[in-house]
């Protein structure tokens, strides 16, 4: 039998690598967030979301211009529409050319923003004449549009038409009048395709150009740019937009927020207690479900009130919290009972772990997730309830802009300027899908078991 | 099943005499005066009519008699509008509204089932495609803007066919409800449709699905009695929710289609502090939605043979 020595029993140095656990430990959240970039969609969303928050925060920063400033010569303007303007003279006054060879309706020099001259001659059979004004050509139904003005003589046989005029195309009618004043059947119609002109004193007061230049009648000029045109009162749409994101994503985020902390807080109380308590709690929580929603957004909101020079704001976001923590609540109460049964807090218990520790360590970390969630898919429902009721005129109040309110200013006017009611609805739509999305991407990045079979 | 459908109507009364005391506490606190308009008011006729809608007692006195009224299904008399009964306003305007959300809530149910089935049938094919387009089109479009759009290609449409084929407003024939109504069940009708794709996904790949197969049932029988029957219970579930959004949600459809329903009127009688016609809006479409919760409830447990076995 061969004698061992020491030697034999010194450890063997092990020279070669161990076949390892390759890949790199990752916590929860650094694997929720490689699943939510594998999600096109939901990065997509992502991204969106950013964009918006920067177009909120930064946005007015560089757009430099107010929501509340009208530009009242460029009123409902498409954007892209030209912003050329023509410097003429200051208005003088015209009383008709006297010897005319023309006949029929026509103008008297160029058409433009600043008057637009007719002249015509009588009418056969007419005791007097009355002007119209149209946006559209005369129909078989013969509608002539607004009257401008009317003359119960034939003296006078011209027209100075300087109400309200806009860079496009207009129908003037002159319309034969009887003796006592009714309309006759004979009329005029011509198309007059109106330019737009500013005088030197009004370019100089709107600082389009400055003294130092020296511009002459006939010279044009550029107006001041607005790249998303202009609302029904000449005030720029993209500051409005950028406006009305503070106000419609304060609300949608704020108060999603708020609610989200106070359920959080009702729920895990609820849930900890246990007991009585937390069926009192839950029952309460019940009845303020059944609260029909919007007539209660409604109620509270004028119940809280809005004094003067206040935007309304306040009160819908106090009216939100209200009514929408109960969802968060019972659901965070039904994890925090869920979790309160797993193995691994007995197991904690079992090594000396306190109450705080327990909550800190594993009951938050572990709620956290859905809680995301359902935050997310709180901020499009939130900021939907602010457009739907800016809407109908109970939510924010003018002139504070909201994307609501400006969806209801824009679709009066649809017809005529759609841009007023495409963008604001536009953007709501967008920020809504991008809220959805990444709700729907969040969801399955983070809990494995609520994934939906996409 | 009895014992648990009383059970549910004695939550539900609880559950209203709850609306009816927020609604009260809300109204109290609004500010501003319902009295006070462009009528001058001597101080005498102001104590005859305070005394006459029991405004001159105390707020304890006053909400026993609101509460008392309230359970003989006496809403009040209009504050602005003389000699009108709250009773007669919801009597005369809310069955315009509730045609209007059964008419939408058939539309959504109908509409969710049959998409929500057909694109999981299609799963990432073309016709899944198409339709999840347009479901994420309905949830993320807000209403007033799919209304003002309806009723523009409403107009186009009537006037390229040169006759209405359809009215663009009003109420009165079947024809004046079928767009409102399609606008007003639009966002559940695309939120069902979700609901109903991943319930119907999970179920195609369930066990009892491939064993019916492997039995040789025909395929249209497996769709209707296995696939559809069973993928349906989530539907029905967020019915009684659906309900609650598609009759208070209808105040937009309302105003924008001119449709002379309860919402409508409310939005009118909040703009003119009507006191009493608010109140008794409120706690009776809270009333109903409580009531419409319940039926859904207990329905369901017919649908779901599991449900009696509780």
């Amino acid at each position: 039998m061969q004698s061992l020595s020491s030697v034999d029993f010194a450890p063997i140095s092990n020279s070669q690598e161990v076949h390892g656990i390759s890949r790199p430990s990752l916590s929860y959240w650094q694997d929720a967030w490689i699943r939510l970039k594998a999600n096109k969609r939901a990065l997509m969303s992502l991204y969106i979301v950013i964009f918006l928050l920067l177009f909120t925060i930064v946005g007015p920063w560089i757009w430099r211009v107010s929501p509340a400033a009208q530009d009242l010569d460029q009123v409902s303007q498409p954007p892209g529409s030209s912003r050329v303007a023509l410097i003429v003279d200051d208005y003088t006054p015209w009383f008709g050319e006297g010897n005319s060879p023309e006949t029929g309706l026509r103008t008297f020099g160029d058409p433009t923003t600043q008057v637009v001259r007719l002249q015509w001659n009588a009418l056969p059979g007419a005791a007097g004449h009355r002007i119209y004004r149209n946006l559209f050509p005369l129909g078989p139904e013969r509608a002539y549009g607004i009257p401008i003005g009317e003359f119960f003589d034939n003296n006078t046989l011209f027209f100075e038409d300087r109400l309200d005029l806009k860079p496009q195309n207009y129908y003037y009618s002159v319309v034969a009048l009887g003796q006592f004043g009714e309309l006759l059947d004979s009329y005029e119609l011509i198309e007059v395709d109106v330019k737009r002109v500013t005088t030197i004193a009004e370019a100089l007061e709107q600082e389009l150009i400055s003294h130092t230049n020296n511009f002459q009648i006939g010279d044009a000029i550029d107006m001041a740019w607005h790249p998303l045109g202009t609302d029904y009162l000449g005030r720029d749409m993209l500051a409005r937009l950028m406006a009305g994101a503070r106000v419609s994503l304060f609300i949608g985020i704020g108060a999603p927020f708020l609610f989200v902390l106070f359920g959080v807080t009702y729920g895990s109380i609820a849930g900890f207690l246990g007991g009585k308590i937390d069926q009192v709690m839950m029952r309460f929580a019940d009845f303020v479900v059944a609260l029909p929603f919007l007539l209660f957004m409604i109620l509270f909101k004028i119940a809280f009130g809005v004094g003067p020079g206040e935007s309304g704001v306040l009160p819908m976001l106090v009216a939100l919290v209200i009514l929408m923590w109960p969802a968060t609540a019972r659901l965070v109460r039904g994890q925090i009972l869920l979790i309160r049964e797993q193995g691994y807090i007995s197991a904690s218990q079992l090594l000396g772990a306190k109450t705080p520790y327990l909550i800190l360590r594993h009951m938050i970390p572990n709620t956290l997730g859905v809680v995301l969630v359902t935050l997310t898919f709180a901020i499009p429902s939130a900021i939907f309830t602010e457009a739907f009721l800016s809407f109908i005129g109970m939510g924010v109040v003018p002139p504070t802009p909201s994307w609501g309110s400006m969806s209801n200013e824009g679709i009066k006017t649809m017809l005529t300027t759609p841009h007023e009611l495409i963008f604001p609805a536009v953007i709501i739509s967008i920020t809504v899908l991008a809220f959805n999305l990444l709700g729907d991407g969040l969801r399955d990045a983070l809990d494995a078991r609520m994934r939906n079979q996409e | 099943m009895w014992l648990y459908t009383f059970k549910r109507l004695l939550q539900g009364v609880v559950t209203v005499w709850f609306i009816a005391t927020a609604t009260f506490i809300a109204m109290h606190n609004v500010p501003g005066d319902p009295l006070l308009n462009d009528r001058a008011m001597t101080p005498e006729i102001r104590a005859n009519v305070e005394a006459k809608y029991g405004l001159d007692q105390p707020l304890a006195t006053q909400y026993f008699i609101y509460l008392r009224n309230l359970a003989q299904g006496d809403f009040g008399i209009s504050f602005t509008q003389e000699n009108r009964q709250v009773n007669d306003i919801i009597r005369e305007h809310f069955p315009v509204s509730a045609i209007l959300g059964v008419l939408a809530v058939v539309f959504a149910a109908a509409g969710g089932v049959l998409w929500g089935a057909l694109t999981a049938i299609y799963r990432n094919r073309l016709p899944d495609y198409i339709i999840m387009f347009f479901v994420i089109l309905g949830i993320s479009v807000p209403s007033f803007v799919v209304a003002a759009l309806s009723q523009v290609s409403l107009v186009n449409l009537n006037s390229l066919v040169g006759t209405t084929v359809l009215p663009v407003a009003g109420w009165g024939t079947i024809f004046h409800m079928l767009v409102p109504a399609m606008v007003l069940g639009l966002g559940t009708m695309a939120y069902l449709t979700r609901l109903m794709r991943s319930s119907m996904l999970e179920i195609i790949s369930s066990d009892f699905i491939r064993t019916a197969k492997s039995k040789g049932v025909p395929p249209a029988r497996i769709f209707t009695k296995h696939q559809l029957r069973n993928a349906i219970l989530p539907v029905v579930t967020v019915l009684g929710p659906a309900i609650a959004a598609i009759t208070t949600g209808g105040f937009v459809v309302e105003i924008v289609f001119a449709v002379p329903g309860l919402g409508r009127f409310f939005v009118e009688a909040v703009q003119q502090l009507d006191y009493t016609v608010i109140m008794g809006t409120t706690v009776f479409y809270g009333a109903f939605l409580v009531f419409m919760v319940i039926v859904v409830d207990v329905l369901y447990g017919f649908i779901d043979p599991r449900m009696s076995m509780k």
